[in-house]
């Protein structure tokens, strides 16, 4: 704790650790710079794309659209909401993977791995099977629940014994789980060609699936899980040492673990209803901003907010190229795309240690 | 914990520290011979179970004399065409998900490295899937594409890995990402493909013995054959794996070698148990730890890991034909439905599992 007086003016260089520790303007400045990064993509997205739009339409189309013209049209009602659903996506992946190997001290925890994505398809196949829902609108939200029904089981099974919710066996739980998840999942599809059929697109993930009421709906949603993600930071941190160094240091450290699963909880199912199950970006991303930022949850989370969106809107806007005339969905892509940089991450450092 | 107090003599201590290890090695030998063979007289009642069960029920008098030779001509084709095969082949298949499982978990030192969640299983899947589908492979071709897709995948893991040596925890988030990247590759496939044939790779994905026969039975025993012995001979590495690498070296073990060695048996197991009846879920991941549990302080136990496999695919799939009226279950589903909780209540009730390998 040496050291914690020190006014930043007085501040002197730190002792050299392990980690990158890069001063706070350089972060900063990184920040920005990733924002430029994200304000290109964004562009990207609005003018590329496999519809024939000329570049002359698209500032037009976003402020001021004659919906007369073809090019314009596209980008109003195709492209804007298509990008708005890898900001959105994109933010609450990126928030929800950082919280989860944070406060899971898992470097492989992510959204497919602790079950919670096996959570919300075996409830958006259950709501298309025995409700007999057939529109988007009406199954996500079965998508939600599910979501949450998965964490506090996982949670809560990861909890149960003498050490509490460890790292290890939080892990175990949710793979335990989602396999049990998974399992049921296809033992009613295999019953049931139709929904099968529905099923399968939905599975992999897609930025073009929600109209933009969804969208609407969501947000709310999306920004109360920023919020407390946020919030989270310096819990992070103190976690970051271990239970007990936390507990030494004031945390409360199962009440850390409740808002925590509360915020994943909320990003991972309102990215669910945005754009499906898409794995690789909460699982890549926080490895991504950790390599940039070090270990400071402050500065990982911006960071794992700003890059998540990036990943996915690249993704998409490759996935719009790759294979004319049609489409490849985004949740293909950046699970087959998204390996090679997790890969070369794992390769990189000695260990992705947390 | 705590030492004994100063009465005793250092060598009095010594001798009965001597004899303790000795007893309490005795004790381990002893349980583990008994454990090994109730998991075999369980695996043998499974197998007459599902042998003598089915639409038709069969005394299993009658079993034991159709096996042997006698029997009418129904009898015969229903035991010996139909119900052998199956019984004999789930045998086969868990104790290769078994062995491969803990096998891979003791070398990594990682309980969650199992073939099923490192991506050995999804390269099986994406190569097979991909073959059906695309390229309207079927029968031997299609399991050879299995065992080719396993074999490609962990070949690709275990040099994506390397440096300087592979670790376990590299290897594992390694394994993570390739599986993840090749599920897509399976899902993309399956999304772009008649809804019929998409249908048909999503059963065989799941994992199932439904309509095996001997064509799938003698290509796999042949595989076990050469492999079960290859295992068994690399797995003289194991012991002084478990105890890290820079021990291991320094006891004269090659480490590298030992652990190729022993990881390339154990995705060929994988790959050849994949061929044969899909993706079987959890029974890798989970009769290793069964077994350890049921043998403590015996290292790997390979062979009761081995068992257990067996046993728990032979009732998975008596139950997955037999629970619900009418319905024709995948294996695959039931190993996971009955296995994962089981896994759910060790951790439930455990302090240390998972901690190590």
């Amino acid at each position: 704790m040496s050291g914690s007086t020190l006014t930043a003016a007085q501040r002197r260089p730190q002792k050299k650790e392990a980690r990158p520790r890069r001063s706070r303007p350089v972060l900063a400045l990184g920040l920005l710079a990733s924002l430029g990064v994200l304000l290109l993509a964004v562009v990207a997205s609005l003018a590329i794309g496999s519809g024939d739009v000329p570049f002359r339409d698209v500032l037009p189309g976003v402020f001021d659209p004659d919906l007369t013209v073809k090019g314009q049209l596209v980008i109003q009602e195709v492209r804007i909401p298509r990008t708005v659903a890898g900001l959105l996506a994109g933010a609450a992946l990126g928030l929800a993977g950082t919280v989860m190997q944070g406060v899971a001290r898992n470097p492989l925890a992510d959204p497919q791995l602790l079950g919670i994505n096996a959570g919300a398809s075996v409830a958006v196949v259950c709501s298309i099977t025995l409700l007999g829902f057939t529109v988007a609108t009406q199954f996500i939200w079965f998508g939600f629940l599910g979501a949450l029904l998965a964490a506090l089981l996982v949670y809560g099974v990861g909890s149960l014994g003498r050490e509490g919710a460890t790292p290890v066996k939080l892990a175990l739980a949710g793979a335990a789980t989602a396999a049990v998840l998974t399992s049921i999942t296809s033992a009613i599809l295999l019953q049931d060609r139709g929904s099968y059929d529905q099923f399968r697109f939905w599975q992999l993930g897609a930025l073009t699936a929600r109209s933009s009421e969804v969208l609407w709906q969501v947000s709310p949603f999306i920004l109360v899980g920023t919020v407390l993600a946020f919030s989270l930071g310096p819990q992070l941190n103190a976690l970051s040492l271990g239970d007990d160094l936390a507990r030494g240091l004031g945390q409360r450290v199962g009440r850390a673990r409740m808002v925590s699963a509360l915020a994943v909880v909320i990003l991972c199912g309102a990215a669910t209803v945005v754009a499906g199950p898409i794995g690789f970006v909460g699982l890549a991303v926080p490895h991504a901003a950790r390599l940039i930022t070090g270990p400071d949850y402050r500065w990982v989370l911006p960071y794992s907010m700003v890059l998540a969106p990036i990943m996915l809107l690249v993704a998409d806007i490759i996935g719009r190229v790759i294979a004319p005339p049609g489409e490849v969905q985004v949740g293909v892509i950046t699970a087959a795309v998204g390996c090679i940089p997790f890969i070369w991450l794992v390769r990189r450092r000695k260990l992705v240690e947390l | 914990m705590s030492g004994p107090t100063a009465v005793s003599t250092e060598k009095d201590r010594l001798a009965a520290a001597v004899r303790e290890v000795a007893a309490v090695r005795g004790r381990g030998r002893r349980r583990s011979v008994t454990v090994a063979t109730a998991l075999l007289v369980a695996a043998v009642a499974g197998f007459g179970l599902s042998l003598s069960v089915g639409d038709m029920v069969m005394p299993i008098g009658k079993v034991v004399d159709t096996l042997l030779g006698g029997g009418d001509g129904g009898s015969q084709f229903v035991v010996l065409e139909l119900r052998l095969p199956r019984a004999l082949l789930a045998v086969l298949v868990g104790a290769a998900f078994g062995l491969s499982g803990g096998v891979f978990q003791t070398v990594l030192r990682n309980p969650l490295a199992s073939p099923d969640l490192i991506g050995i299983s999804a390269g099986a899947s994406a190569v097979a899937v991909t073959a059906a589908l695309l390229f309207q492979v079927s029968g031997l071709a299609l399991s050879a594409s299995a065992l080719a897709g396993s074999i490609a995948a962990g070949a690709a893991i275990y040099l994506l890995a390397w440096r300087q040596g592979v670790a376990g925890q590299r290897l594992v988030l390694v394994g993570i990402g390739v599986g993840m990247g090749l599920s897509s590759v399976v899902w993309y496939v399956m999304a772009r493909s008649d809804v019929t044939d998409a249908q048909e790779a999503f059963r065989w994905l799941a994992g199932s013995l439904n309509g095996r026969s001997w064509n799938q039975f003698w290509p796999m025993a042949g595989a076990l054959a050469l492999l079960v012995p290859l295992t068994a001979l690399a797995a003289h590495a194991l012991r002084p794996l478990q105890l890290g690498d820079d021990a291991a070296a320094g006891l004269g073990t090659k480490v590298e070698t030992g652990r190729l060695a022993l990881l390339g048996c154990a995705t060929a197991l994988a790959g050849v148990a994949t061929a044969a009846a899909g993706p079987v879920g959890f029974v890798a991941f989970v009769a290793a730890p069964i077994a350890r549990r049921l043998v403590p302080g015996r290292g790997a136990a390979l062979p009761h890991a081995a068992l257990t496999g067996a046993l728990l695919v032979l009732v998975a799939d008596f139950a997955a034909q037999h629970l619900l009226p009418s319905v024709q279950l995948p294996v695959g589903v039931v190993t996971s439905i009955i296995g994962a909780p089981y896994l759910l209540l060790l951790l439930a009730r455990a302090n240390r599992v998972g901690s190590g390998g």
